[in-house]
């Protein structure tokens, strides 16, 4: 009994091929902006994730002072020391790398050229938390660090517009009064991170930047490259105690240091994205329903334009379940061919503005699945009502039917 | 032999309460096999009602139907659409054909709800138009065809499942007198080659002359039974 609904709902499709076109259409809509909605709302999400992990995945970063400004009366925060750094490594575990940071604003001299920069001054370990990596050259070697030897890794831009096409490694660069040799090139990473762009800097051994361009002994900044394995949230608190105690802190003071998780960073902006894919995914929803009633205002006209077909067909003898049947049938084997056509526009689309923007291409399987299931819940749910409604009709008065 | 259709006592109200009609009141008919019926009577006198209930699209509100010896008048819903399925051809005034429908589709339309696969649908179908001498216009769709063809396609509709008997409500109702004497000669022939029972509705005395048994309704009562010829061309009221 079902191939012979199946046979004859397939057979009244294709005889009206606009009316279940017209039918499918809101089906298609709806499932195709569900899809692509949360399609590239995952795209977003993940790409958001890989910026934010390029700033070092599990980073966590001290510096002096409460949040991102400097509050307003009241002496400044003291900075911290190269000793705070040590005090990090050897006595929290957990911690894979500590990178100390001092910096100070300079002109870099090359030739007739000159660009105002940030001199970091800095450990190898900045290298690697940090996740910078080297186009050519090499990083300093430990003597270099414990002596402050006059030698730089340089950013991508300080490269683009001081050296131009040339070479920079080997060549001397003159930073104030210091001349200073470039030993390496890290490889272009783009805008983003925390203070500052990456490749507008000079990196060199942080006792250079402090004798020779600083003047003094302070430690900007700290940044912790946290073990995969532990918690960076068990970690911060650890880190906070010590602190405290090494700045001593009586209890009820407040923090003179702030530290920036860059875990939570990236779980926030991820969050965030994630709410609005939701809630696109939502408003795309809602057009899946109306097609869904779509198909139940078309079924419902199709049964009332074809009630002298119910009746032949009763008079005939199909009994009230094949006519239940067959629409029921229609209903659905439209829901779903509707389905079909939308995930297919909807890979066609995602792909296109993925293209477009740059996005990685991710194909939501998973929603891809719960639309298309639900597209055929919808057909079954919508088509019932009026599929019962032809069923049920008296024989006689549906052949009297105009 | 079991008889084809006994109706007895048969009646039929339409409404309830205040509104209550009856439109048939209480009807004994005796149909054999291979007779061929037609009946008559103005509208209203419940022709129209006795022949749903006789075609089990209707059910009596009393009196006993037996089609070949089973109590129809106990038949559920889809048992009366078996019984049919099975066994009962239906031929309408206004054709009922399934539009943008070709004609062997239409024809094949009761066999699909028999099951039949479509070797065999298509066989049985091309043979019952044959029968109608349409064959060569098994693609076309009612719009395509004539009246008296569409007609003709009905009647292999009804005929392709080989009933025991073809329900005809006015067959000739929307043709012109040649078409409708095509009709009458191919309704007669099925009966007398095919041995197909036929119980005609009819207005006309010329169509009714074809038939070897003439019931005539008036006011949901049979007035009388007789062969054509009888009363020829005289008012069903002057017999009264």
């Amino acid at each position: 009994m079902l191939g012979t609904s199946l046979l004859l709902a397939l057979k009244e499709i294709r005889r009206h091929k606009l009316r279940s076109f017209l039918t499918t259409l809101g089906i298609i809509i709806g499932v195709a902006s569900v899809v692509t909605m949360v399609s590239l709302g995952g795209a977003a999400t993940q790409s958001v994730q890989a910026q934010v992990s390029k700033l070092g995945a599990n980073m966590l970063t001290l510096r002096p002072g409460q949040g991102f400004g400097r509050g307003g009366g009241g002496p400044p925060p003291p900075p911290f020391e190269l000793s705070d750094a040590e005090a990090i490594i050897s006595q929290i575990g957990g911690v894979r790398s500590v990178a100390p940071q001092a910096s100070a604003s300079v002109s870099a001299i090359y030739e007739a050229q000159n660009w105002s920069t940030t001199a970091t001054g800095t450990t190898n370990e900045y290298f690697s938390a940090g996740q910078l990596e080297l186009a050519s050259g090499r990083i300093f070697t430990p003597s270099e660090i414990t002596a402050g030897k006059s030698v730089c890794v340089i950013g991508d831009t300080i490269r683009s517009n001081l050296f131009r096409d040339e070479n920079p490694v080997g060549r001397n660069l003159r930073l104030r009064d210091i001349s200073c040799q470039v030993i390496g090139v890290l490889t272009r990473r783009g805008q983003g991170g925390f203070g500052g762009d990456p490749d507008d800097q000079v990196v060199l051994p942080i006792k250079t930047v402090m004798r020779r361009l600083a003047g003094n002994q302070s430690v900007q900044s700290i940044q912790v490259a946290v073990d995969e394995r532990y918690d960076s949230t068990a970690i911060n608190a650890t880190l906070a105690m010590l602190m405290r105690e090494r700045r001593h802190l009586r209890p009820g003071m407040e923090d003179n240091f702030a530290i920036f998780d860059s875990k939570q960073l990236s779980d926030t902006l991820a969050g965030t994205t994630r709410t609005l894919t939701g809630l696109l995914g939502a408003v795309a929803a809602v057009s899946l329903i109306v097609g869904g009633i779509g198909i139940m205002n078309i079924m419902l006209v199709s049964v009332t334009e074809r009630t002298r077909e119910i009746g032949i067909r009763l008079a005939i003898g199909a009994v009230q379940r094949e006519v239940l049947l067959q629409f029921l049938v229609e209903a659905i084997t439209l829901s779903c061919i509707g389905g079909i056509i939308g995930l297919a526009l909807s890979l066609a689309v995602t792909a296109a503005i993925s293209l477009g923007l740059g996005f990685p291409f991710a194909f939501d399987v998973q929603i891809a699945g719960v639309a298309f299931f639900f597209s055929a819940l919808i057909g079954v749910v919508f088509g019932y009502f009026p599929a019962r409604r032809a069923a049920s009709l008296n024989p006689i008065e549906a052949l009297r039917h105009e | 032999m079991t008889r084809l259709i006994e109706l007895r006592g048969i009646t039929k109200d339409f409404g309830a309460g205040e509104s209550a009609f009856r439109a048939l009141r209480g009807i004994d008919l005796d149909i054999e096999r291979g007779d061929f019926v037609a009946v008559m009577g103005s509208s209203g006198s419940g022709k129209s009602t006795t022949m749903n209930i006789v075609g089990c699209l209707d059910v009596p509100t009393t009196g006993s139907y037996r089609f070949l010896g089973h109590a129809v008048q106990d038949f559920t819903i889809d048992q009366r659409a078996l019984l049919r399925r099975r066994y009962i051809g239906f031929v309408f005034q206004g054709f009922n054909l399934l539009a943008r429908t070709s004609a062997l589709e239409n024809v094949e339309l009761p066999l699909v709800y028999r099951g039949e696969n479509a070797a065999a649908r298509r066989k049985a179908g091309m043979a019952a138009l044959d029968r109608v001498g349409l064959a060569e216009w098994a693609d076309h769709t009612p719009a395509e065809l004539s009246g008296g063809q569409q007609q003709r396609v009905a009647i292999a509709r009804a005929i392709v499942t080989g009933p025991a008997v073809l329900l005809a409500d006015e067959p000739t109702g929307n043709l012109d007198s040649e078409r409708s004497v095509e009709i009458m000669e191919l309704i007669t022939e099925l009966n007398r080659d095919a041995g197909i029972t036929v119980v005609m509705v009819t207005h006309e005395p010329e169509m009714a002359a074809y038939a070897h048994t003439i019931v005539r309704f008036r006011d949901g009562q049979i007035q009388g039974v007789e062969a054509p010829g009888a009363s020829p061309g005289a008012a069903p009221q002057a017999a009264h």
